[in-house]
């Protein structure tokens, strides 16, 4: 049975975390920008399960468990704010949420 | 052999999915290459031995978190993402930074103890995979506290969700 | 036959595949006529009468017309999700029955059990997991229409769909509390045993208020009436699949009535016992049931080809009844009918279920968007989660008795 090294899983985090970091420099969609946020956290995911598999502990698969609860309440969270920041400002554009109050 | 090839051909689906996600212009393909890269992380999961993770996975992020998105992308009508000055710099000064970003992190990671060293030691990735008992049990008893305070986290979100996106009377 | 030495577990779950494909296919095909069938009868009609003798080769029919007719794609739709949602919708669907055990895990061929395609120790977890894949199907259909019925039937029913998934989920969880598994072969084994010596040892038993909320809260997964909202014809058209035509239609069509059978698959598995006999194993008598009934149908068919057929339809027929005969004879061989039980019962427990479903359909009428969100959030949510907690804290009290 051949076994992949660990350190393909890490590398391939990295650059799903490089990509989600990414989208949130560039894009100027605040729900775009929202789902590289995800992405992000999934990449941090995927070198945590890889973590609890190379020293063979479970600490790294609860974080995991965590990290997506934590997610799904920071969807609902961020979601209502986006539909708040559309109603204020008929505009997804990050670049129109320039004001501290309206 | 074979997880080597369920390895590349998972990880090439997750990297064309990020790169999609950042490419596409409408906010919905955006959405869909990103429950791609989701789809493509279960199975490494699944490979990595973590059945429970998978499932969750699929079930939280791709079948209620990104379904959300595609149903307030819906609701919004999101249309084309507006081209603005700024985006035309990000591209011109961020490419190549992001790039060198991406570089740095593989580099750094790929010379670590962890990949040379425990990846053919004992606890090397093999066939064998974790319990879905053994994981409850730790979430049930070392990991109660967290489990409750995430509990209420939940909780506070749900309100904070339902006052935000309350129609003011 | 040294390659299917070497390899028994592909090669038996290709041809598992491949079988339980042409099962569940047909299956579908005549699910829509049996849905038509009783459907018109509750409602003093015949329904589909006039292709083949009573209506049987409609599906045929039906299929054929769906593959000749034109596919039209509307100029404005985003066309790669156009094309993609259909296929979701049916993949996601047909994955689903791969992880259903249709019978006993102990009838083996080349030491692999026959009657189920992947047999997972998180099964319910994973068939969770593709059914909540299922609302991209919907959703993107009703997106990528660009078209405003679509849109709203999309809407409403990726609203819908995730709302009633928090109560079809958290009303199977004490199910899984008593079973204390996730694997579908445990979860019926557990099952087995009499009350009384002769009153099934089912779930449904303990927890009938956990079934109904389940059987409620299904039925508007696969948006179905009494909750067939995203398809409304009176309000909107036709729902998420306004602009779809041809065998792009069919394909949602049979996507819906794949999920109405995974649904009532599960159902059978968590709360009737699965593939378990509802008598106690000391009645011999009911090896030969299933033999027995077909040859009854078939006898009933020899006196409906004479009496009342006329032309082709007498034809076809005594094709029926013959199929009937040979089957009920085949199933009353003493090595077959062993064999046979669990396929048998599984698929009896199924076929009432989806009797229920077509009965609520031709007996409900439509609910309001409104009343339906009340419904599903103020009282089939708190039913389920009060179901759960008691459930947690009958199953607790022994050991917390014990320990003072």
């Amino acid at each position: 049975m051949s076994v992949i090294p660990i350190s393909y899983y890490l590398v391939l985090s990295a650059i799903l975390f490089g990509l989600g970091m990414v989208g949130v420099v560039f894009k100027r969609n605040i729900i775009t920008i929202f789902m590289s946020i995800e992405l992000m956290l999934n990449a941090v995911n995927l070198a945590f399960v890889a973590f609890a598999r190379a020293h063979n502990q479970l600490d790294g698969l609860v974080f995991v468990f965590f990290v997506i609860v934590v997610a799904a309440a920071e969807a609902a969270v961020g979601l209502a704010i986006v539909i708040m920041i559309t109603q204020n400002r008929q505009s997804l554009n990050v670049e129109r949420v320039n004001l501290l109050k309206f | 052999m074979i997880p080597f090839i369920v390895f590349f051909v998972c990880a090439l689906l997750a990297v064309a999915g990020a790169i999609m996600l950042i490419v596409a212009w409408e906010p919905i393909h955006s959405a869909l290459s990103l429950v791609l890269v989701m789809m493509a992380l279960a199975v490494l999961y699944l490979l990595l031995g973590a059945e429970f993770i998978a499932a969750v996975q699929i079930i939280v992020y791709a079948g209620a978190v990104m379904v959300l998105f595609v149903f307030v992308i819906m609701l919004l009508n999101a249309g084309t993402e507006e081209r603005t000055n700024w985006s035309k710099f990000a591209k011109i000064a961020g490419l190549p930074l992001a790039f060198f970003l991406l570089l740095a992190i593989a580099h750094f990671l790929s010379r670590t103890a962890i990949g040379s060293n425990i990846a053919n030691g004992p606890g090397a990735v093999s066939n064998a995979g974790v319990s879905t008992r053994a994981l409850s049990m730790a979430l049930f008893q070392q990991y109660l506290f967290p489990f409750e305070a995430t509990s209420i986290l939940i909780l506070i979100a749900l309100l904070g969700a339902l006052i935000l996106a309350r129609k003011d009377e | 036959m040294d390659f299917i030495n070497q390899h028994p577990v592909l090669v038996v779950s290709l041809v598992k595949i491949a079988v339980l494909l042409f099962v569940v296919m047909t299956g579908l095909a005549y699910l829509t006529w049996f849905e038509r069938k009783v459907v018109a009868h509750i409602q003093s009609r015949w329904g589909p009468y006039f292709v083949g003798a009573h209506g049987l080769l409609q599906p045929l029919a039906d299929g054929l017309k769906f593959l000749f007719k034109e596919d039209m794609t509307p100029p404005a739709s985003d066309k790669l999700v156009y094309i993609l949602a259909p296929f979701l919708a049916l993949a996601l669907a047909l994955t689903a029955i791969a992880l259903i055990p249709f019978g006993p895990p102990s009838v083996r061929v080349l030491g692999q059990p026959v009657f189920v395609v992947a047999n997972l120790d998180i099964g319910l977890l994973f068939l969770f997991a593709v059914t909540s894949m299922g609302v991209y199907g919907v959703a993107l259909a009703g997106w990528s229409s660009n078209s405003k019925y679509p849109l709203l039937g999309g809407l409403r029913s990726s609203a819908q769909m995730v709302s009633y998934e928090v109560s079809l989920t958290l009303s199977v969880v004490g199910v899984l509390l008593i079973a204390g598994t996730l694997n579908f072969n445990d979860i019926i084994s557990g099952q087995s045993g009499y009350y009384l010596g002769f009153i099934p040892r089912w779930h449904v038993i303990p927890q009938i208020i956990g079934f109904l909320c389940y059987i409620t809260a299904a039925i508007a997964e696969t948006n179905r009436i009494p909750f067939d909202l995203p398809e409304a014809e009176t309000e909107l058209v036709a729902g998420f699949h306004t602009e779809y035509s041809s065998f792009k239609f069919a394909m949602f069509f049979m996507a819906e009535y794949a999920n109405m059978i995974t649904v009532s698959c599960l159902a059978t598995i968590l709360f009737f016992g699965g593939w378990l006999s509802p008598f106690p194993d000391s009645w011999t008598w009911q090896l030969y049931l299933p033999g027995a009934g077909l040859i009854l149908l078939g006898i009933y068919c020899a006196y409906d080809t004479v009496v009342s057929m006329r032309g082709i339809a007498k034809i076809q027929f005594a094709v029926v009844t013959m199929l009937c005969l040979g089957g009920g004879a085949i199933s009353l061989i003493p090595q077959v009918a062993p064999i046979i039980q669990g396929p048998f019962w599984f698929t009896t427990k199924v076929i009432f279920f989806l009797f229920f479903y077509v009965w609520t359909r031709g007996t409900l009428p439509r609910f309001r968007y409104d009343q339906l969100m009340n419904f599903g959030w103020k009282l089939l949510l708190p039913v389920s989660l009060a179901n759960l907690v008691i459930t947690a804290f009958v199953l607790i009290l022994p050991s917390a008795a014990r320990h003072g």
